[in-house]
C-alpha cells in the first residue's frame, strides 16, 4: 500500500474541498478502496475520511412519499429497515444478496455505487488495463473473460460493474444527490455509471472531488412493491458476485401488466436498463410467453466479449425467472437465500 | 505523521499511538497489541478469519483502517470468555465439533456472536448458513458450525429469559 495523507474533515464542504486536489479519494466503508489499495490498483495520495460527516447516515421519508437515504447508511441498516424493505423490496433483496454479513455491516450506500469493477486484470498490477492506466491495453480482451461484459463493451474495456444494489435502483429510476465545490446536483442512477467507449478510465459521471451525499428513490417506485424481485445467479450459493442478475418489477392492474421495469446486473460496465423489453410488456398478460419475449428483447443487442456467450442465454433466463417471480408476488418475508434463483419460495430449504 | 487514537478493546480503554495511517485494525491487534486471536487469512475481506466486533457489529478487521476507528469499541475472541467460563458460542463450537484445524474458528465465533446479536436468523439452519457465509472454513466443518450457532443461540435465549424472570 502506498503512503497517503489521512484527513478527517468535519463538514461536507470541507470534505469536497479536500478531495478536489488531484490524487485524493474519499474513504467510506473501505471494503472496496482498502482492498484496491492493498493490491496497488488504487494509490490515492490523500484519503478523505467521510465516515463521520454529519447528516449522511439517515433514512428519511419525504413529503412526496419517496425515500432519501444518506450516503453513509450501511448496506445492512438499509436492507433491514422495515419500511424501506416493504416499500422497495427488490432493493432490499439485492442488498442482502450481496457480499457477506460482515461486509454489509461496513459497506455504505455511496461506496457501493462507487465501487470499482472486479475484473481480475484491473486488480492485477502485472496486467495491462485501460481502466487503470489509459492506453495500456486490455489483457482481459483475450484472457480469462468468461464473466465479462456481453452488453455495452468496447475493444478498450470489457469489464462489468459488480453492484447488486445498483441494479434495482436503475430499474426504479433512483437518483443520487452529488455535492461538488460549486454546489449540489442530481444524477439519475442510470447516468451515474459510464460505458467504457474509448475512455474506460472515467467510470462514473462524477467530476473530481464530487461526493455522493444521498440516494433518492421516487414515490412512484413504491407502486411496484407487491411485484418486485431481484434474482442473481452465482457460482456458489452465497457470498459471490453475480454471473448474471436481474431486477424485475411489475405494476399489475386487472390481471394485466400496466407497467414493467427490468434491469440487468453483471452484463455491462453499468447496470443495464432494458427499456424496450419493458415497453413490450406494457398491456400484456403476465404470462410465460410475454416474459420469454421480453427477455429476448432485453438481450437482443448482446454479444460475447470473449468466452462468455453462455452469459447471454443465462441473462435471458434470469430475466425470465425474475419476471415470473415478480408476477408471483413479492414474498412476505425475505427468502433465506436472498436473490437466489434456487430458493425463491420462502421457507423452502435449498439444503435438506 | 504520528497521531493517536482511543479504542476500548475488550472492555479496556487504550490510547494507541499510530505512526502510519496504513495500519489496519487487524494488523494493529495482531502486530502491535499482541492480540493474535483474529487471524489473517486472505487479508482482503473474502474469508472472514479476521472478524471482530466494532461497536457491536461484526466486520472484517483486515479492511478497516485503524485510524478511522478513533473512539470505537472493539471486541475480539480474547474478550469473549468471562475468566475461565467460556462464552456460550465457544462452548457450543466445542460441543458440536465446529472446527478441525481451528484457523478460521476465532472469526467463525465472532461472526456467530454478531449474528446472534442481530437476531434475524431464527432457528432456521438455512438462514444461519446464509448469514455465516462470510466465514470460510477450509476444513469444511460447516455442519458442526451451523449446529453450534443454533445451540448457542438457544442457550443464550434461555439465559436471557431466566435473567429476566
Amino acid at each position: 500500500m502506498n503512503q497517503f495523507e489521512y484527513v478527517r474533515p468535519s463538514t461536507v464542504a470541507e470534505a469536497v474541498a479536500l478531495a478536489a486536489e488531484p490524487g485524493a479519494a474519499f474513504l467510506a466503508g473501505g471494503t472496496n478502496l482498502v482492498d484496491l489499495m492493498k493490491v496497488g490498483a488504487a494509490r490515492p495520495a490523500r484519503l478523505v475520511d467521510i465516515r463521520r460527516l454529519p447528516g449522511l447516515d439517515r433514512i428519511e421519508w419525504l413529503d412526496n412519499g419517496g425515500a432519501r437515504v444518506g450516503a453513509m447508511v450501511r448496506n445492512s441498516d438499509l436492507a433491514y429497515d422495515q419500511r424501506f424493505a416493504r416499500t422497495y423490496p427488490a432493493v432490499a433483496e439485492a442488498l442482502l444478496s450481496g457480499a457477506s454479513a460482515q461486509l454489509r455491516n461496513a459497506a455504505t450506500v455511496g461506496g457501493n455505487l462507487m465501487q470499482e469493477t472486479r475484473c481480475a486484470y484491473f486488480h492485477d498490477m502485472a496486467s495491462a488495463c485501460n481502466r487503470r492506466e489509459p492506453g495500456a491495453g486490455c489483457d482481459a480482451r483475450h484472457g480469462q473473460n468468461r464473466l465479462h461484459a456481453v452488453l455495452g463493451w468496447s475493444e478498450h474495456c470489457i469489464a462489468i460493474h459488480p453492484s447488486d444494489f445498483a441494479t434495482p435502483l436503475v430499474a426504479l429510476n433512483a437518483v443520487v444527490e452529488v455535492q461538488g465545490q460549486h454546489g449540489l446536483r442530481e444524477i439519475p442512477i442510470d447516468s451515474l455509471h459510464r460505458l467504457p467507449g474509448a475512455d474506460p478510465r472515467r467510470s462514473t459521471a462524477l467530476e473530481p472531488g464530487e461526493l455522493i451525499v444521498a440516494l433518492r428513490l421516487p414515490a412512484e417506485a413504491a407502486a411496484f412493491s407487491r411485484h418486485a424481485r431481484y434474482l442473481k445467479l452465482r457460482e456458489r450459493t452465497s457470498f459471490a458476485f453475480a454471473v448474471v442478475s436481474a431486477a424485475a418489477a411489475l405494476r399489475l392492474e386487472d390481471g394485466s401488466i400496466r407497467e414493467a421495469r427490468i434491469a440487468l446486473g453483471a452484463v455491462a460496465a453499468k447496470p443495464w436498463r432494458a427499456r424496450e423489453a419493458e415497453a413490450a410488456l406494457a398491456g400484456a398478460q403476465p404470462s410465460r410467453e410475454s416474459f420469454v419475449r421480453a427477455a429476448g428483447i432485453a438481450l437482443a443487442d448482446a454479444g460475447p466479449s470473449g468466452d462468455n456467450a453462455f452469459k447471454i442465454e443465462l441473462a435471458r433466463r434470469i430475466v425470465l425467472r425474475a419476471l415470473a417471480a415478480a408476477a408471483e408476488g413479492t414474498p412476505d418475508a425475505t427468502p433465506a437465500l436472498p436473490g437466489s434463483p434456487f430458493s425463491t419460495i420462502p421457507g423452502v430449504r435449498n439444503v435438506a | 505523521m504520528p497521531f493517536s487514537i482511543s479504542l476500548v478493546i475488550n472492555g479496556v480503554p487504550r490510547v494507541i499511538a499510530l505512526d502510519d495511517a496504513r495500519v489496519t485494525l487487524l494488523d494493529l491487534l495482531r502486530e502491535r497489541l499482541g492480540l493474535t486471536g483474529a487471524k489473517k487469512g486472505c487479508d482482503r475481506g473474502q474469508c472472514g478469519a479476521c472478524t471482530v466486533l466494532v461497536d457491536g457489529r461484526r466486520v472484517n478487521s483486515c479492511l478497516a483502517l485503524a485510524a478511522t476507528l478513533d473512539g470505537a469499541e472493539i471486541v475480539t475472541i480474547e474478550g469473549l470468555a468471562d475468566g475461565d467460563a467460556l462464552h456460550p458460542v465457544q462452548t457450543a463450537f466445542i460441543t458440536h465439533d465446529g472446527f478441525q484445524c481451528g484457523f478460521c474458528t476465532p472469526g467463525q465465533i465472532m461472526s456467530a456472536v454478531g449474528l446472534i446479536a442481530e437476531g434475524r436468523a431464527g432457528d432456521d439452519p438455512e438462514h444461519i448458513r446464509e448469514l455465516m457465509s462470510g466465514n470460510i472454513c477450509r476444513c469444511a466443518a460447516y455442519q458442526g458450525i451451523t449446529e453450534a450457532v443454533l445451540e448457542a443461540q438457544r442457550v443464550m435465549g434461555e439465559r436471557r429469559r431466566k435473567d429476566a424472570a
